[in-house]
């Protein structure tokens, strides 16, 4: 992985023959390429996505790695093309570069259902994606690095191996049509083998052909469990995350910063930190302080140590305060209607249900808490961070101390997790301003715990109101509304200070959008512009909806005395087979319609997200009191299974992360404060409370989906379904240990 | 004040306050970064490593305490010489993030030590302070039986 330093640090040479970046696809003038930003001192960059060495290929890739194991099949995704064997394969993350646009993101923000969308609308979405380039959308995130990669990495590699081939016929002076390519080789008719490192540089100066990519049945590589490249150092504590990076000179920091998140600091007085042994300086950051020191401990104590004064929070000072500010949303009117069919308010006999759910605050907490290294030499700046926004980081960093943004070299590390946190750019503004205090010195700020915990981009709280009618064992309304502070007014206001032109989708995502044949079924949403930091939370919408949505599903089976699996089959078949079929697989796989077993509970949920119908069975156990999360059973259909071991890690992954989530996550306010700090006050699943998971992966649905994000949404909603199911007691909030005793 | 450790066995020396948790003089004295910081406070098992051939939180240890040799995730094994358990880590394909995984490789090796042929039972009581934000615990499991198996017949 350290072919990303080789490739931007030291570059010249072959930018004379590295040929303009990328694959161009799509029908307008933003087919255009934008220039490939590669440039590498040691091989030859044959596009934006590969450079060839001596050593063999390494696969650039735009999309980071945040664990997912995105990378890996990227990387497959061109070496299928490209014949060369998987070991010799290596993964760099390229440069911030619009070469790396993420077209599958916009391309997911057309409207309509996604579970129906036609193919003409798809083409729509391709073209829409395509300005993706324009604006330099270079995001992991929105479950789309599959997606957008499909496309582009296939073509690279189709790509470039027919241009080596070109270079070879020249070379050799036989026709193209006689060569072949095998193990990093183009190999003529007599056995003579041109190795394509060899070639590589003449190859660079062939205008690239454009060829389809190789049918599934020609696949070796893709379809198969790769070993991933990254899983050697990742096991021998080799592997160099963001809060690993090592520089000449280096000193450690760490910053403190407002309690009361964007609130003021009104005093201060560094003294106490100046009076511990190792501390070196306070920096005064206006809203908080950086604290220099010789070890990253030591900055901690310090800034701990320091005196300061905080104003008040620009929100509601407690949780009870905002809780009144999201009912009172219900108040006003609808923000955005997700979906309005039929007549919700119409006169319809049968049972009425009516239930209210309220979903907290949650932070990401990833592994590795927030940090970012930066070195300032007066007119320029170079940043090492563990980031999903490359683009984004280098801009923020360029406004925050003044520089062009052509002055940032964005340097993307290993992540220990981003679940979308990192996405956001406040961590490596503030290393690059204490950088910018300390010209010529490396710098890394890294956050304690705390400050990541209680500084963070929540997952909105949500409220929902919702009214059902079922008649004759059958759904004949459902009605939900959502009050929330919604995500993409504070964060296009933060990002780029404007407000979005449409509602904001998020709040009804994993609501409005599910593929369920109910005759008058109404979804809206209200914004409460709460003021309370919010930000992407993996499966975004959905991770609160899908609770939402298939808690109160099962609450209709029942008042319809129906069979909940039965009862959702009626409803999904009607409108998507992929759906119907996950829903299959996990009644099959479970042994739902058997027997369970004596003191145990089942239940049932199935969330379309991001292109991809995931179900899920979890089934709890009673152990003398307590209740313990035995075994779950997940189906998905994304399509194409492109690897099947880590599209099912990430499937069981996800239905974990959802698990922990609705057991122990929780932020909450106090006196304008979160009250959660580090992983005992909110804490997640350990082994010992982890289910057995089974997970299956079909590929009925006719798109390709996205894997990282679509395991989350269905998790809260099949446990509490499956308490449900064992209690009587229809858990209506999370978490769900405020109301259940779990063997943890 | 200068104080010396066997790490990895070898002799380091380092003149940090001894009330610096071991974690930070791994990390940022002597430049051994395989060993993480996750919370700070013993609650997430990321910075595991041994002191004396036992499983601590090097984040509760400060300097001036440590008792005997210390072992990291570097002195565990190596890519080139991997111990059985990074084996099976690799085979089993167990990190996604990994950034808890040397934690956790360290905490089963010192469950091994103790407890050769461990039962699901033992592998969860000791793995219980080790967390995974990605969800690998299955895998991590599945990794622990199969080193303990190749362990026993390398014996």
């Amino acid at each position: 992985m350290g072919k990303l330093g080789t490739i931007t640090r030291r570059s010249f040479l072959v930018a004379s023959v590295a040929v303009a970046g990328g694959v161009a696809f799509g029908v307008y003038k933003i087919r255009q390429p934008v220039p490939n930003p590669l440039t590498p001192q040691d091989g030859t960059a044959l596009n934006a996505f590969l450079v060839i060495d001596a050593d063999g290929i390494t696969v650039v890739s735009g999309r980071a790695d945040m664990g997912q194991g995105a990378q890996t099949t990227l990387a497959a995704m061109v070496a299928e093309e490209l014949d060369v064997p998987w070991q010799s394969v290596k993964i760099a993350h390229g440069p911030a570069s619009a070469a790396y646009y993420n077209g599958a993101l916009l391309e997911s923000a057309v409207g309509g259902f996604d579970y129906e969308r036609a193919a003409w609308r798809r083409s729509l979405g391709a073209a829409l994606g395509q300005v993706g380039k324009l604006f330099g959308t270079q995001i992991t995130g929105g479950s789309t690095s599959m997606r957008d990669g499909w496309g582009k990495m296939r073509h690279a590699g189709a790509s470039a191996r027919e241009a080596l081939k070109l270079a070879a016929a020249e070379r050799l002076n036989e026709p193209v049509e006689t060569l072949r390519t095998q193990d990093g080789s183009v190999i003529a008719r007599d056995g003579t083998s041109l190795t394509y490192a060899e070639l590589a540089e003449a190859a660079a100066r062939v205008d690239p052909p454009q060829v389809d990519p190789r049918p599934r049945s020609d696949w070796r590589l893709l379809g198969t469990a790769l070993p991933r490249p990254d899983i050697p150092a990742k096991s021998t504590g080799t592997a160099n995350y963001g809060i690993d990076t090592r520089l000449q000179g280096m000193k450690f920091a760490t910053i403190r910063m407002s309690p009361r998140l964007g609130g003021a600091m009104l005093r201060f007085d560094p003294a106490p930190a100046l009076a511990i042994e190792g501390v070196e300086r306070v920096i005064d950051l206006g809203t908080g302080i950086a604290v220099i020191a010789r070890n990253t401990w030591l900055a901690f104590q310090g800034a701990q140590a320091a005196q300061i004064d905080w104003g008040p929070a620009p929100y509601p000072a407690t949780s009870a305060e905002i809780d009144t500010a999201l009912v009172a949303g219900f108040d006003t009117d609808p923000d955005i209607t997700g979906r309005d069919d039929g007549d919700a308010d119409g006169p319809h006999s049968g049972t009425v249900i009516e239930a209210e759910y309220r979903l907290p605050f949650l932070a990401h907490a990833t592994m590795e808490p927030m940090n970012a290294t930066a070195l300032f030499t007066g007119d320029a700046l170079d940043l090492w961070s563990p980031s999903q926004a490359p683009i984004g980081q280098r801009d923020a960093v360029a406004a925050a101390v003044g520089l062009p943004s052509a002055a940032v070299t964005v340097h993307t590390t290993m992540m220990g997790g981003g679940f979308g946190r990192r996405i956001e750019y406040d961590y490596s503004v503030l290393a690059a301003r204490v950088a910018q205090a300390m010209p010529g010195t490396p710098v890394q700020v890294t956050w304690s715990r705390e400050e990541d915990m209680t500084h963070d981009f929540y997952r909105p709280a949500a409220i929902a109101r919702l009214r059902g009618v079922v008649n004759d064992g059958q759904a004949v309304v459902m009605d939900a509304r959502l009050s929330t502070p919604g995500l993409l007014d504070p964060l296009l206001r933060r990002w780029v200070g404007v407000s979005p032109p449409v509602g904001d989708s998020t709040i009804i995502e994993g609501l409005a959008d599910q593929p369920y044949a109910i005759p008058n079924y109404r979804m809206r949403g209200h914004a409460v512009d709460l003021g309370v930091p919010v930000g992407f939370w993996r499966s975004v919408g959905s991770s609160y909806n899908g609770f939402v949505h298939e808690s109160f599903i099962d609450e209709l089976a029942h008042a319809a005395g129906r069979d909940p699996i039965a009862f959702r089959l009626d409803l999904a078949r009607p409108k998507s087979a992929a759906a119907a079929g996950v829903l299959d697989a996990v009644r099959e796989m479970s042994g739902w319609d058997g027997d369970k077993p004596v003191g145990t509970g089942r239940g049932v949920a199935m969330t379309w997200s991001f292109g991809t119908p995931v179900a899920q069975v979890v089934e709890v156990r009673d152990e003398g009191g307590a209740i313990r999360i035995a075994r779950a059973w997940v189906a998905c259909d994304t399509g194409v299974v492109l690897d099947p071991g880590i599209l099912s890690a990430q499937m069981a992954g996800g239905l974990i992360f959802g698990l922990s989530a609705a057991v122990h996550g929780q932020i909450t306010f106090g006196d304008g404060m979160v009250e959660q700090l580090n992983f005992p006050d909110t804490d997640v699943l350990r082994m010992s409370g982890a289910p057995q998971i089974e997970t299956r992966l079909l590929e009925a649905n006719p798109h390709l989906g996205g894997g990282g994000e679509p395991g989350t949404p269905p998790a809260a909603a099949a446990l509490a379904n499956a308490l449900f199911d064992l209690t009587g007691i229809r858990a209506r909030s999370l978490p769900l240990d405020r109301q259940f005793s779990f063997v943890l | 004040m200068t104080t010396h450790l066997t790490i990895n066995g070898s002799p380091r020396s380092t003149d940090a306050p001894g009330d610096v948790p071991l974690l930070w003089v791994l990390r940022d004295e002597i430049g051994l970064t395989g060993t993480k910081y996750g919370c700070g406070v013993a609650a997430c098992g990321a910075c595991t490593v041994h002191i004396d051939g036992e499983a601590v939180r090097s984040c509760q240890i400060a300097l001036a305490d440590v008792w005997g040799p210390v072992t990291t995730i570097e002195g565990l094994g190596t890519p080139a010489a991997l111990h059985p358990l990074q084996d099976a880590w690799i085979r089993h394909q167990v990190a996604q993030c990994g950034y808890c995984q040397s934690g956790q490789i360290m905490q089963a090796a010192a469950l091994l030590a103790t407890t050769p042929t461990p039962t699901d039972a033992d592998i969860d009581s000791a793995m219980a302070g080790n967390l995974c934000r990605c969800g690998t615990y299955g895998r991590i499991r599945a990794a622990i039986h199969d080193a303990a198996a190749v362990m026993a017949e390398g014996a």
